[in-house]
């Protein structure tokens, strides 16, 4: 058995329900996320799925640490991080990062493209290490000096993926990263990173609402469902036996490039 | 029976840099036939629903080509004319259907509004029609959902909502931008075949205008794959997923995912293909500015 | 590609340089007023009083814009009032700009109790009324130049706070904010360098636009006497003079108001202008 560098014990996150708070007094509580319990070994690349709503985005959140957990525990490479500050959390965030769903959104706009994966580093972005982060993700090394809108979709989500590499983390968690694309940069861009998490003996997070992406990449997959796992499995036998009905629902409903297939 | 609507030679620039959006664009859609437009984005695909539906960016014109309407050239209509044909005989079911209502306003009135000052008709045969098309897209209660605003309605009801709305008036030939994009996978598989019985059912021509092969196979009968403005392929569904003919076309259904095969991979868009439909473009341009 | 990019490039450059020469212009006359002044500001010759421009019957020469009622120079008291209203535009504007920024950033990045706090603030000031709050701060302070900075400062920081809070709660939900939180940067780091290169623009914009107000606001409280002494050159003072005459000297009021308007939208067109050359994402 491989040591968990992720383990996560009945991880509970809530937020107040505005719409349902009386005049006076506190919001009711609504539980996003009720009670998840799975490990993340080292070196292994993990899918959660779900659809809207299913709480697989606020999960990823709660694992970088961007929100606070209500309830449970979150430990990292067996330190317990759930409570940790922002200041206590600082030593650890060069080891957790992540790569965003909106590649436009996720870059600073004013910023250039060596800034932006340079700042991570402490690095200005004539630096080599930049450059070879971005030769890393297929970019050539005078992208240094180029603007995020003046990038294709593609590109942008490579800068993502350098910025994130270029940190040498041990686990990255990718939200949703390939929706927004075309399915020829979706392929480039999951075949960079299945190259990459081999490369580098990355410990990843693929999270997703379509389980055609998720395939190849993965080699286990979490089903999630209005805030709790439905189905935990190994790829494979999740795609050929899924044992949930929601995990059914989810597979039968991808329309697959065969018009033989009936559905 | 002939084609209801009828695209020839279609050709389109942008007003400020003259570049070619649009590069002589021809198609057919029999009646009651779904013809799907696919391509990556900025293949100008969204864009040949819009000069259908006449609502073209303004930066962008049409130079040449013809769009026949039941035989009838909607670019040599008079605009009273074509506002009528167009009004009357096509509608569109749009991407969002979060912004495509109003939110400020009822449901029933944005439905009705077009049948009242459009088709002429008197208000109440328009909400007898409205409540009746809303049940025949499976809304429970229409006449209670008429009377509710947008946000109180989750986004599989506003999208329902959007497609009874395009199909009230009956019209010939529904423009559908893309319409399940936003919704998740089970969510788009119940609008897909929600849209595929009404469609049958009303003998309703569709231009579906999508960017997954994977909604193709599934709902439409025929194809163009769009690349930069230019349909490099035109075929039937059954003969493209078989053998697709274009470098281009093929190599898009090769980076398309299948999730039923274990050990498919993905594989990107080659870039010699991508250099060569490139190079067929230049010399077409070329061509067509000898000729014009 | 269909946004017209191009286009505004174009137009953004006649704009910046317009305005900029026209400010250009304001600044040399107002720092070496002494030496390009014609005539003295203060003096007083009834002899000449009322004479017309250049190129008007009756003119004297060395007086190219005509005298007032006393006998003074218009030319050169304008140029004299340039110094005040640029002082005014540069020391109220600036000093505005940074409270109301400061503020303005705190509340909508921190959030929380310092945001409660900012916020009530700004809605119980905008309850005052401007121009009377002014002339009761003015009654307090005192007259004078100070003063009447001290006044715009007071009452125009909300301006600043308001929009730059706003900006700044709009860009800390996007996900480079989260990015950088994650890089492990400090939260002070995340607002200098992340967030306020987005804000910039915004300020930019307001800070032009504020010094035409504050040129704007020093000619009312001139026109009715509570900047500085009357007898300083102001342009408000010379269009408050200036009304008393319009029949018999219409140049005393016209002049002072051509300039006063041209800086004022000046100071705008150069704000858009800088910012259309400048913003990387506009470019």
């Amino acid at each position: 058995m491989v040591e968990a560098l992720f383990r996560i014990e009945d991880l509970r996150v809530d937020v107040p329900d505005m719409t349902r708070k009386p005049l006076f007094g506190a919001a009711p509580r609504l539980e996003i996320l009720k009670g998840l319990s799975f490990d993340i070994p080292r070196g292994t690349v993990l899918g959660i799925v779900g659809g809207s709503g299913s709480g697989k985005t606020t999960l990823g959140r709660a694992l970088v640490r961007l929100i606070k957990p209500s309830g449970g525990a979150i430990a990292f490479d067996g330190k317990d991080i759930t409570h940790l500050s922002d200041e206590a959390m600082r030593p650890l965030r060069r080891r957790i990062q992540m790569i965003f769903q909106d590649p436009m959104s996720s870059l600073n706009p004013r910023l250039t493209v060596g800034r932006i994966v340079g700042a991570a580093l402490g690095l200005r972005s004539g630096d080599r290490r930049v450059s070879e982060a971005l030769e890393q993700v297929g970019l050539p090394a005078a992208f240094v000096r180029r603007y995020p809108h003046e990038l294709s979709g593609g590109q942008r989500q490579r800068i993502g993926i350098a910025r994130a590499i270029a940190m040498r983390p041990d686990f990255i968690l990718a939200d949703e990263i390939v929706s927004g694309l075309d399915v020829s940069s979706q392929a480039q861009v999951l075949n960079l990173l299945q190259g990459l998490v081999k490369e580098l003996g990355l410990t990843l997070a693929f999270i997703s609402h379509d389980l055609s992406v998720i395939r190849r990449l993965c080699g286990r997959v979490i089903v999630m469902q209005a805030g709790a796992i439905v189905e935990d499995a190994p790829t494979e036998a999740l795609f050929e036996k899924p044992a949930h009905p929601y995990t059914r629902e989810l597979l039968d409903a991808i329309p697959s490039p065969d018009p033989s297939i009936r559905w | 029976m002939s084609a209801f609507l009828e695209i020839r030679n279609l050709s389109a620039r942008l007003r400020d840099t003259g570049e070619r959006v649009l590069r002589s664009v021809s198609l057919e859609v029999p009646v009651g036939a779904v013809q799907g437009l696919v391509g990556e984005s900025g293949a100008g695909k969204s864009m040949i629903g819009r000069a259908v539906l006449g609502v073209l960016p303004k930066a962008v014109e049409i130079v040449e080509g013809e769009i026949l309407l039941e035989g009838r050239d909607l670019l040599k209509a008079k605009p009273s004319e074509r506002r009528r044909l167009i009004g009357t005989r096509t509608a569109l079911i749009p991407q969002d259907p979060l912004t495509a209502l109003n939110p400020s306003r009822r449901i029933g009135p944005q439905i009705t509004d077009r049948l009242v000052d459009i088709l002429g008709w008197e208000k109440a045969r328009a909400t007898a029609r409205a409540a009746e098309i809303l049940a025949e897209v499976d809304i429970p209660q229409p006449e209670r959902v008429m009377r509710l605003y947008p946000h109180e309605l989750s986004g599989g009801m506003r999208q329902r909502i959007l497609i009874a709305s395009a199909f009230a008036a009956e019209p010939k030939l529904i423009v559908a931008d893309e319409p399940t994009t936003a919704l998740d996978v089970t969510v788009q598989k119940q609008i897909l075949h929600l849209i595929s019985q009404m469609q049958a059912r009303h003998g309703t021509a569709l231009l579906f205008v999508t960017h997954d092969l994977g909604v193709v196979a599934k709902i439409c009968d025929s194809l163009s794959v769009l690349y930069a403005g230019k349909v490099v392929e035109e075929t039937t569904v059954q003969k493209f997923f078989a053998a697709p003919q274009h470098p281009y076309s093929a190599a898009l259904l090769a980076a398309t995912p299948r999730h039923t095969d274990a050990g498919a991979s993905l594989e990107p868009v080659p870039r010699a293909v991508l250099d060569a439909v490139s190079a067929e473009i230049a010399a077409d341009d070329a061509s067509w500015r000898r000729h014009g | 590609m269909l946004d017209g990019r191009g286009a505004v490039k174009r137009r953004a450059g006649a704009r910046l340089w317009l305005s900029g020469l026209w400010l250009a212009l304001v600044v040399l006359a107002a720092v070496f007023a002494p030496l390009v002044s014609p005539q003295d500001p203060l003096a007083q010759d009834l002899m000449l009083g009322r004479l017309p421009p250049f190129w008007m019957p009756d003119h004297e020469p060395g007086f190219w814009l005509g005298t007032d009622s006393l006998g003074r120079d218009v030319l050169t008291r304008m140029i004299y009032g340039a110094r005040v209203a640029l002082v005014v535009a540069l020391s109220a504007g600036v000093a505005t700009c940074l409270i109301g920024t400061a503020l303005g950033l705190v509340a909508g990045f921190y959030r929380g109790w310092a945001d409660r706090i900012i916020g009530r603030l700004v809605d119980i000031w905008m309850a005052f009324p401007p121009v009377l709050f002014a002339i009761l701060l003015i009654a307090v302070l005192g007259t004078g130049l100070s003063s009447v900075v001290i006044a715009i400062v007071v009452i125009d920081w909300t301006r600043f706070c308001r929009v730059v809070r706003a900006e700044t709660l709009n860009q800390s939900q996007m996900d480079y904010v989260h990015s950088a939180r994650v890089a492990g940067f400090t939260r002070l780091r995340t607002l200098v360098a992340e967030i306020l290169p987005n804000v910039l623009p915004v300020i930019v914009a307001l800070l032009t636009l504020e010094m035409g107000i504050a040129v704007i606001v020093e000619a009312i409280l001139s026109f009715v006497n509570l900047s500085v002494s009357t007898d300083a050159p102001t342009w408000g003072g010379m269009i408050a003079e200036g009304r008393t005459s319009i029949y018999q000297a219409w140049w005393v009021l016209a002049f002072p108001l051509a300039a006063l308007f041209l800086t004022v939208l000046s100071f705008a067109q150069f704000g858009e202008g800088l910012r259309d050359r400048f913003d990387p994402v506009l470019r």
